[in-house]
């Protein structure tokens, strides 16, 4: 640091304008109404295609209170759903563990202590340096778990056992589990997690993280602490990736380094535009958006990959905002027409 | 009179280039400094060492007598000390109201906790508005940074380093790219700002000799590296030499001053109620 002019930011992190508006945690209450209701009338297919975006939106919670908050774009993010997926697999089929609350605890537990030294070596770079050791790291933790083969069963993977809620077995299919019980479970999850996210943001620590997106130098010279708040924001982060990564292994049932391929944490940045990173619902609005999309593509054309990606050229070119950006603005001019 | 900042045989240097050389200075409790010299003169190495940013090569800064040579930004304004800067430095997409509380956030420790309420912090509340109403912002609260004027900016830099509360403020040339009628409110307004938030001292580098003329206490000139100069103005704009090494200009006309952080031609209620 010795010009004092710089002033940082990243590109793609629209400022979280909305953060400070009541009508974001609306939103969320909205979408989570809407989904505690599905399945009085959805098909068991929706359902299905719902918990795995229960757990997305999770994980991209964290992700954008990284990126959209503290203007960090991290590109080796699945690695925290690896660390959730991985110890939701080992407590299951090696241990012998089933409890899923014992499981949400030592992925939190895990994905902390990983966020700690990943984070304390990336937090010190920003933009593109940050970006790029993160992605580092993912794809150091992807050949750990495919080379290891004798604990992770390498690209086989882990079979992830169904685990007991609150104590309790249940009977019955795979489908009618996760789209009952574990579908409310996940849900309620999610609620939470989103409810205790919006304090977060809505925090003294919440607008620290936003003064250092805008510009870390003036930050500091507020007495803002610019490298201990990055990694607090990117050990939190970590552990709603962490907590994701658990409920998408139950989902799958299966952890293998798939999930910490570096697509994935691509998928998740592209998830976060589409929703846009300005936006608290950005998150929420964009994994439910990218998982819909994604299986409505998949079905129609095995070029599925080709129209996400188009999707996300037109995005960023015509709406940087992205979802969350295009439905608060109609709502704005509708509020004003009417 | 009490010390706030001392410099003692102050040498900077990058590489084999000699920024600062010998450079003594200090501020007393109340006073208003101005640090003037023609460019590349070091003063705005002299505003980074002050301020902790730079760890000088040789010799010693001290604030309140305990050395500061590059403790930094955050340590800084903890001690007391906070800085404005040279070019327009705003939060863009944040608030009137949010860029203020950042500060009044840190200096009230209150990031500790992730899930503490901003908006129900009273404490924070009454800071930010207070800062504001100084700096006849109120009004602009709830807009983004970016939406200001550019005068509207400078002052919100200003203002976001007076609600650190600082007892000592270092600016980098606070009426740059403002308009020559602007100039002297703004500097109005500035030593209006501290006696009403209590900081002691400030450091301005200025280059408007009128503006130098007409508020500052005393005035550090700098040449290559080394204080040239460190007068009061009525001694300062009397050496024509001194002058011309500065600026090469003519002296400006002296006028009545009104800047001095202690004595000032406010009430006597209003003066124990700031001092
Ligand atoms: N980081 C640096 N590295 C090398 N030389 C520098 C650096 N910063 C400033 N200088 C040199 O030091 C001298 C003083 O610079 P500066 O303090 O910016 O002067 P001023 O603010 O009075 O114009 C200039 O000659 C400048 O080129
Ligand atoms: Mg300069």
């Amino acid at each position: 640091m010795s010009a004092p002019h710089i002033v940082e930011s990243t590109a793609l992190a629209r400022p979280a304008a909305e953060a400070s508006r009541a009508s974001g945690l609306w939103a969320f209450l909205v979408i989570v109404a809407a989904m505690a209701a599905l399945p009085f009338f959805a098909s068991t297919y929706t359902l299905t295609l719902m918990v795995p975006f229960f757990a997305l939106a999770i994980a991209l919670l964290g992700f954008n209170l990284l990126f959209g908050y503290t203007g960090l774009l991290s590109f080796g993010h699945a690695m925290f759903l690896s660390i959730g997926a991985y110890s939701a697999a080992v407590m299951t089929s090696k241990l012998g563990i089933l409890s899923f609350e014992l499981i949400l605890l030592v992925s939190i537990a895990a994905s902390v202590i990983i966020a700690v030294p990943v984070g304390f070596l990336c937090v010190r770079y920003t933009r593109i340096f940050f970006g790029m050791l993160t992605l580092a790291f993912g794809m150091l933790f992807h050949s750990v778990l495919y080379k290891f083969y004798g604990i992770t069963g390498g690209d086989q993977g882990m079979r992830v056992l169904r685990p007991l809620l609150f104590g309790m077995e249940f009977e019955g299919g795979k489908t009618a589990f996760l789209t009952g019980p574990f579908y409310y479970y996940a849900l309620g999850l999610l609620t939470a997690l989103g409810l205790l996210m919006w304090r977060i943001v809505r925090s003294p620590f919440g607008l620290h993280l936003q003064a250092i997106r805008e510009n870390a130098q003036k930050a500091s010279y507020l007495g803002v602490e610019v490298t201990r708040m990055r990694l607090s924001a990117y050990v939190i982060s970590g552990v709603y990736g962490g907590i994701g990564g658990a409920i998408l292994a139950i989902t799958i049932g299966l952890a293998d380094p798939e999930i910490v391929y570096w697509t994935q944490s691509g998928n998740l940045v592209f998830m976060a535009v589409l929703g846009g990173s300005g936006a608290f619902i950005g998150p929420v609005v964009g994994s439910l958006a990218f998982v819909l999309l994604q299986d409505m593509v998949m079905s129609v054309t095995q070029y599925w990959r080709f129209v996400m990606g188009a999707v996300l050229i037109l995005l960023v070119v015509f709406f940087p905002g992205g979802l969350s950006g295009i439905a608060g603005g109609l709502f704005t001019r509708f509020k004003r027409g009417s | 009179m009490t010390t706030l900042l001392e410099a003692r045989t102050v040498c900077k240097s990058y590489g084999d280039f000699h920024a600062l050389t010998d450079v003594s200075l200090s501020v007393a409790d109340g006073e208003f400094i101005s640090i003037v010299g023609p460019n590349g003169a070091g003063k705005s190495t002299l505003v980074n060492v002050l301020t902790g940013l730079l760890r000088p090569t040789s010799g010693r800064v001290a604030f309140r007598g305990t050395d500061i040579g590059g403790i930094g930004p955050v340590e800084l304004a903890r001690r007391g000390m906070a800085r404005g800067f040279q070019l327009v430095n705003v939060f863009p997409e944040l608030t009137v109201r949010e860029t203020l509380g950042v500060a009044a956030s840190s200096r009230l420790k209150r990031t500790g906790n992730p899930l503490r309420s901003l908006v129900r912090d009273r404490e924070i509340a009454d800071a930010v508005e207070e800062v504001a109403e100084i700096f006849n912002l109120r009004h602009r609260l709830d807009q983004p940074a970016r939406a200001l004027s550019q005068g509207e900016k400078k002052l919100l830099d200003v203002a976001s380093a007076f609600a650190l509360k600082p007892e000592l403020i270092l600016i980098d040339e606070p009426t740059s790219g403002v308009s020559t009628g602007d100039k002297h409110s703004i500097m109005e307004l500035l030593i209006d700002a501290c006696r009403k938030a209590g900081v002691r001292g400030i450091i301005q580098v200025e280059h408007d000799m009128d503006l130098v003329a007409r508020y500052s206490d005393r005035i550090v000139a700098l040449q290559a590296g080394r204080v040239l100069a460190d007068e009061k103005p009525e001694v300062f704009f009397k050496d024509p030499a001194l002058i011309a090494a500065v600026v090469g200009t003519r002296p400006p006309q002296l006028r009545p001053k009104a800047a001095n952080l202690n004595t000032s031609s406010e009430t006597a209620s209003q003066r124990s109620a700031a001092c």
